[in-house]
This record gives C-alpha cells, sequence and structure tokens, in this order.
C-alpha cells in the first residue's frame, strides 16, 4: 500500500455519489446503509406508539386514547418493533456490512439478492405502514385466530400481507449468510478462527432459514381465510384456532433467538477488545450460538401453557426452554471470565456491553420463571411478561445493536463520535430502561394485565415511575442519533483501528474501500490475538 | 485479482467458487421451501386425525385418473429436465433447447390438468365458502380438506408457474448458446429447483389423493 493517506482513497462512500448508484447499488455496505436508515425510521414510528402507550398509561382511566385506539397503538408498536426494526436490526446493518469484510470476502455470495432483500423489506414496510395510516389493526402483533381472521374489522390483510412480504428479506438475508459463511472464507480462515459475530450470525441465518418459511405460510392462511373464506383456523368449520398458534409461535419463538443471538455476537466482540483478552472459551461461546438456535425449535409451547395444551405437553415444553438457559449463561459467564485479569477499557460500547450483561441476565433469569408451569399460570398476559421480554429485548438486543453501532460507526464512517456523549447516551439509556421496565415486573406480579387501557387505581404509582422512565429512555435514544449524525460532518478522521482491535475488519482502511481489500487477505491465526498485541498496544 | 472470466461475477475469486456457491445457495432455498409446504402438511395431518372420515369423503370427491395422469407427466418433466441439465454440461446447444422446451410443455399440461381439476371443482361446489355443497354427514369437515387441497395444491401450481418462468428464461439464453461445458451453473440450479417442485407433487399426491381415501 503505497497511498498511506485513507483520507484520499477512494471508498465505498465516495465512490460514486448519485442518487441511483444508492438505489441501484449492490455493494453490502451500501445497502447495509440503506437499512440502517430503513430500520432507524421504523424504530422511530415504533418509538412514538410506546410513547402514546406510555402517556395513555398515566393514568388509571386511559384519558388520552379509547380502548380501540389504545389496542391499535400496541399492536403497531410491536409489528413495527419486531418485524420492522429488531429481526433485522443487527444481521441487514451490521452483519451486512461486517459479514463479508469479517471473512475476507469482496461481497457476499448473491450481492443482487442482498438488493433485493432491502426492497423486499421496503414493500412489506410500505403495506403495514399504509394499514397502519388507513384505520390501523388491532389484533395484537401474534394476530391470535380467530379474531385476526374472524372478527377483527380493522386491517389484518394487509398487515398480514406486509408481515409476509418482509419475512422474506429475512428469508435471503439469511440465505446470503450461510452461503458466504460456508463458500466465501478467505485464505486460512477455519471455523475454529472464525470471529464469534460470525458464528452467531450463522446460528441466526439457520433459524431465519428454518423458521420464517413457517411463519409465511401460516400469516398465508390467515389472509385466505379472511379473503376467500378457507376455514382452516375457523372453528365454524372444524378448524381449530389452536393449531394457528403452534405454527405462529414455531416461528416467533426461535425469532425472539433471531433478535438476540446477533446481539450476543457484538457481545463476544466488544468484551474481547475492551478486556484485550482472548475470548474465554472460544468453542463454547461458538458453539453456544448453535445450541440455542437448535433449541430454540424446541420450546415453543411455553407460550401455551394456558391454550388447552395437554399437561404433559406444557411439562416437557417447560423443561426444554429450562435447556435454553445453559447456553445463554455459557455465554454470560464466558464473557465475565474474559473480563477477568482484563484490561478493561470503558470506552462506549463497552458500557453497552456491561449494560447487555445486566439486562441480558435479569431478562434470562426471568424467562425461567415464566418457564415454570405454575408460576406460567399466576403471570401468564401480566405485565411481567412484557417486563420479561423488554428487559431481553431492549436491554439485550437494543443494547447489542448500539454497542456495536458505537463500535463499527467509526469503520462504517470513517468518522469518531464525541466519547463523552456517547457515554452520557449510554449511561442515560441504562437508567431510563430500568425505571421504565423494572416497575413493570411489580406491576405483572401485583396481577395488572397487559393490553388493557385502564386499571386500578392502586397501579398507578408504578405506571407513574414508569411512563417517567420511558421519557428518559426517549431521550437517550434521541442523544445518538444527534451526536452521531454530528460526527459525519464535524466528526475527526479515525483511521482504519481506532480501538487497536483484532479481526480482518480493522485491516483495511475506513471507511473501506468498495471491494473491502486491496487483495485477498490471508489468515494465519485465530480471531482474538490479543494476547500477543498486548505488549504493543498498552505501553 | 486473478483474471476473471466474464460469467464469473466480481464476488467470486473463480468459475468453481461460483458454482458451489449458487448449487449451495440454491439447497438453503429449497430448505427452506420445506419448511413452506412443511407447515401446510403438518396442519394437514393433525386434521386428519381428528376428521378422519370427513378427509376420507372429501378425498373421494378428487379425480383420482387425472391426479395419477399429471404424477406421470411431472416425473416425465423430471427426466427431460435432468437431460437438459445433462446436455448444458456436455454443451449441446441443441439438446438443451429441446429439453428445456419438452420440459416447459410438460409443466404447462401439468398446469392445464391441474385448471381443468379445478374447474370440475367449482362444477361441483367443492370450493370452500358459502356456496359450498357436499352431499353425506361430513360436508362440514370435507370442506376443511378442500381448504387444504386448494392451498397446497394451489401453492404448489404457483412454484410450477415461476419455474416454468425460469425454464423460459433458461431456453432463451440456452439457444443463444449462453451455456457450455464451462458454464452451465443456472441449468443445474434451475434444475435442482424443478425437480423440488416435482418432489413435493410425489408427496401431496398419496397425500391428498390416495392416504385419506382409505382412511
Amino acid at each position: 500500500m503505497s497511498t498511506a493517506a485513507s483520507d484520499v482513497r477512494t471508498n465505498y462512500l465516495n465512490a460514486d455519489y448519485s442518487v441511483r448508484s444508492w438505489l441501484f447499488t449492490t455493494d453490502h455496505k451500501r445497502i447495509a446503509i440503506l437499512y440502517l436508515v430503513s430500520i432507524t425510521a421504523f424504530f422511530a414510528f415504533g418509538g412514538v406508539m410506546a410513547g402514546l402507550l406510555r402517556l395513555s398509561l398515566l393514568t388509571p382511566n386511559g384519558d388520552l386514547v379509547q380502548a380501540e385506539t389504545y389496542n391499535k397503538l400496541f399492536t403497531m408498536h410491536g409489528i413495527t418493533m419486531i418485524f420492522f426494526f429488531l429481526i433485522p436490526s443487527i444481521p441487514a446493518v451490521l452483519g451486512n456490512f461486517l459479514v463479508p469484510i469479517m471473512v475476507g470476502a469482496r461481497d457476499l455470495a448473491f450481492p443482487r439478492i442482498n438488493l433485493l432483500s432491502w426492497y423486499v423489506y421496503v414493500l412489506g414496510g410500505t403495506f403495514t405502514l399504509v394499514a397502519a395510516v388507513t384505520g390501523g389493526v388491532d389484533t395484537g402483533w401474534t394476530f391470535y385466530t380467530p379474531y385476526s381472521s374472524t372478527y377483527a374489522n380493522t386491517n389484518v390483510i394487509l398487515t398480514a400481507l406486509g408481515v409476509f412480504i418482509t419475512g422474506f428479506s429475512s428469508i435471503l438475508t439469511g440465505l446470503n449468510f450461510v452461503v458466504t459463511i460456508h463458500k466465501m472464507r478467505a485464505p486460512g480462515l477455519t471455523w475454529s478462527r472464525l470471529p464469534l459475530f460470525i458464528w452467531a450470525h450463522y446460528a441466526t441465518s439457520l433459524i431465519m432459514l428454518l423458521g420464517t418459511p413457517v411463519i409465511a405460510i401460516t400469516i398465508l392462511l390467515v389472509a385466505l381465510e379472511r379473503g376467500l373464506g378457507i376455514g382452516i383456523f375457523d372453528p365454524n368449520l372444524g378448524g381449530d384456532p389452536i393449531l394457528f398458534q403452534h405454527l405462529f409461535w414455531f416461528y416467533s419463538h426461535p425469532a425472539v433467538y433471531i433478535m438476540i443471538l446477533p446481539s450476543m455476537g457484538v457481545m463476544s466482540e466488544l468484551v474481547a477488545c475492551f478486556s484485550r483478552k482472548r475470548i474465554f472459551g472460544y468453542n463454547f461461546v461458538a458453539f453456544s450460538s448453535v445450541a440455542i438456535a437448535v433449541l430454540g425449535f424446541l420450546v415453543w409451547g411455553h407460550h401455551m401453557f394456558v391454550s388447552s395444551q395437554s399437561m404433559y405437553a406444557g411439562m416437557i415444553f417447560s423443561l426444554l426452554s429450562f435447556l435454553v438457559a445453559i447456553p445463554s449463561a455459557i455465554k454470560v459467564f464466558n464473557w465475565t471470565a474474559t473480563m477477568y485479569k482484563g484490561s478493561i477499557a470503558l470506552e462506549t460500547p463497552m458500557l453497552y456491553a456491561f449494560g447487555f450483561i445486566g439486562l441480558f441476565t435479569i431478562g434470562g433469569l426471568t424467562g425461567i420463571f415464566l418457564a415454570t408451569l405454575a408460576v406460567d399460570v399466576h403471570v401468564h398476559d401480566t405485565y411481567f411478561v412484557v417486563a420479561h421480554f423488554h428487559y431481553i429485548m431492549v436491554g439485550g438486543a437494543i443494547m447489542g445493536f448500539l454497542g456495536g453501532l458505537h463500535f463499527w460507526w467509526p469503520k462504517i464512517t470513517g468518522k469518531l463520535y464525541s466519547e463523552v456523549w456517547g457515554r452520557i447516551a449510554a449511561v442515560t439509556l441504562f437508567l431510563g430502561f430500568n425505571l421504565t421496565f423494572f416497575p413493570q415486573f411489580i406491576l405483572g406480579f401485583l396481577g395488572m394485565p397487559r393490553r388493557y387501557h385502564v386499571y386500578p387505581p392502586e397501579f398507578q404509582f408504578l405506571n407513574v415511575l414508569s411512563t417517567a422512565g420511558a421519557t428518559v429512555l426517549g431521550l437517550g435514544y434521541l442523544l445518538p442519533i444527534l451526536y452521531l449524525t454530528w460526527s459525519l460532518f464535524f466528526g475527526k478522521a479515525a483511521g482504519s483501528n481506532p480501538w487497536g482491535a483484532t479481526g480482518l475488519e480493522w485491516q483495511t482502511s475506513s471507511p473501506p474501500p468498495t471491494f473491502n481489500f486491496d487483495k485477498t487477505p490471508v489468515v494465519t491465526e485465530e480471531a482474538y490475538a490479543y494476547d500477543s498485541q498486548l505488549e504493543g498496544h498498552r505501553a | 485479482m486473478p483474471e476473471h472470466l466474464p460469467q464469473v461475477a466480481h464476488q467470486f475469486e473463480d468459475a468453481a467458487q461460483q458454482y458451489e456457491t449458487a448449487t449451495l445457495g440454491m439447497w438453503a432455498f429449497l430448505i427452506t421451501e420445506i419448511m413452506f409446504f412443511g407447515g401446510l402438511f403438518a396442519g394437514f395431518f393433525v386434521y386428519v386425525l381428528g376428521h378422519t372420515q370427513a378427509f376420507a369423503e372429501g378425498s373421494r370427491h378428487l379425480d383420482l385418473a387425472l391426479g395419477t395422469i399429471n404424477t406421470v407427466v411431472l416425473l416425465g418433466s423430471s427426466l427431460t429436465m435432468a437431460l437438459a441439465v445433462r446436455s448444458a454440461q456436455q454443451g449441446h446447444r441443441n439438446g438443451q433447447a429441446l429439453f428445456l422446451a419438452l420440459t416447459i410443455i410438460l409443466g404447462l399440461v401439468f398446469l392445464g390438468i391441474k385448471g381443468v381439476e379445478y374447474a370440475h371443482k367449482f362444477e361441483q361446489h367443492l370450493v370452500p365458502g358459502p356456496q359450498f355443497q357436499m352431499e353425506g354427514s361430513h360436508a362440514q369437515s370435507a370442506q376443511l380438506f378442500f381448504s387444504f387441497y386448494f392451498a397446497m395444491t394451489g401453492v404448489h401450481a404457483l412454484h410450477m408457474v415461476v419455474g416454468v418462468g425460469l425454464l423460459s428464461w433458461l431456453l432463451i439464453n440456452a439457444w443463444r448458446g449462453k451455456y457450455t461445458q464451462t458454464y452451465f451453473t443456472p441449468v443445474e440450479v434451475c434444475g435442482l429447483y424443478w425437480h423440488f417442485v416435482d418432489v413435493v407433487w410425489i408427496f401431496l399426491f398419496p397425500t391428498l389423493y390416495l392416504v385419506a381415501r382409505h382412511a
């Protein structure tokens, strides 16, 4: 490399400035940016819904919105956040950007299919947004039959089609990742040298491939039932609404792991880098991702303990659900062991990593409560469940997403953000999050059911706390949008490796050139060779 | 970067890597298809257990002769597809074009016969919905059988239509001599898809026409 000055090099961002060059790009890095912009928009939309819900819950009588509006708000919040933000968040943005670079390839295996996945996502999103503004939908994000198929008078078909279409973008992304990881690795990059981020995405992609088609056919059947009157879930025609629940959760429980596994992959990168240590127990962390993916397909019945499922099926599903705790705990303990005697740096991404470990542990342990048959009967459909999955989804998945975004932001944009504001935002988010959702554990345990817009007055204090927390949380989300955007224009140039991290992505320039590397890299060591690097870096 | 053949895309090192990648990609896609149809099959078998008599009655209203003919037609198209792939591998332009055309024709024959079957069902009021009519004591649950029949064969037929489209595209390229002994990946990959769609029918035919009938 004779031209050392990185600011004059041609990279994927300054190669072409035309709109056309963005909308018809097949560069995985540009598609990642397209996804980043789109999911941020959906996140903001879903966030506004959540804000309105929390505002409405300030008073016991639901003074802000009517019951029907409230139902539509929580439905749109759930659908937007799950299908249009959480599922694509890390895979389609960070995964898209990093998977080819981390395996030392010029692009994903199928670049045009990658672009297609974004268009499919946008099309599905458009359907759902049109459904939202032309009357909304009130079935809950779960679309339970027979309410969704027979009784609901809202835009079920349109929304269902939106979710159906978006599912294919997820399938296409997963397919691209699986094939890329199998066939596109650079010379010397064996499976045991792969970054754990790649292992996590491999496991995630398997779930996308195996689970998403099942939700696709299920949602299609609901739409056909409403539109054409075929009766597979309709009791009047001999159909069984419970079959819908089985098929729905066969995907939607593994989908939870689609949302959390990539975050765990990010975590492994962050913890190793900011502890300056090899990851503890590489093989265990890698295979625990695959174990979570496999076990995830065997636990769907724990959503149906009170849906007339046989008691014996319930017992088996309960036991299998407990098993998921093992690979999850392996990860948490191995990250902790990695930090032990490490040289820990409290940079912004590492603060998110700390937040993740704490919140994911609480979320995971309360999951064990819910997988316990008797306890679940008490807290089923209460705010305890709401708090549990928000600890996993917001405390886990979004913390991981933001941690990863901050970690790789210098690589993606070539610019450094303000470290001070980064830390302030991370701490604000952590505090706001706990203030929002911890009271909901108590509310649920005391018996406040979810999905009602009114509640008994004695629950008001905890609800006010939760709404106050949501305000702090909202502010916390606003901060990164502001200072990250600011860094695009005024941030200092990042250099190729601002964190002193290992990994192929840090060996190319920031932002990377269009084909990622000047020549195909040859890998000679494992992914986390921090031990050998330690001497020179911390001198 | 090594010298690239024009048909090797920029992200690949060489033609062999591109071939392996494309094939694995199609296999991965076919796995998603198995799960897609798997949801329908799972639902069907759950309901057979609960409505055995009604499903048998519904099944006896299907046209076994046309179903059997269609099975033969589709198996024949699998043969011609395999021959088309072989011609492509050997670089025979005329062979490719001939066998692709035959495969397309057989696919269209299948869809035509399927259309005739559907038309009969409409005439006999066996389409689920308000106008559904069937004599016998199990009319209500038999309607469920026909829900599955139309959903499963309909989704399968949709896959056939996509397949015919793909093969037509291959036929044009094959006629232009695009596929040679060193580059036949698209023919092989589309062949995998076509065989898969055939195999789905090999499961659909006994499930809908044979097994339920004798329950």
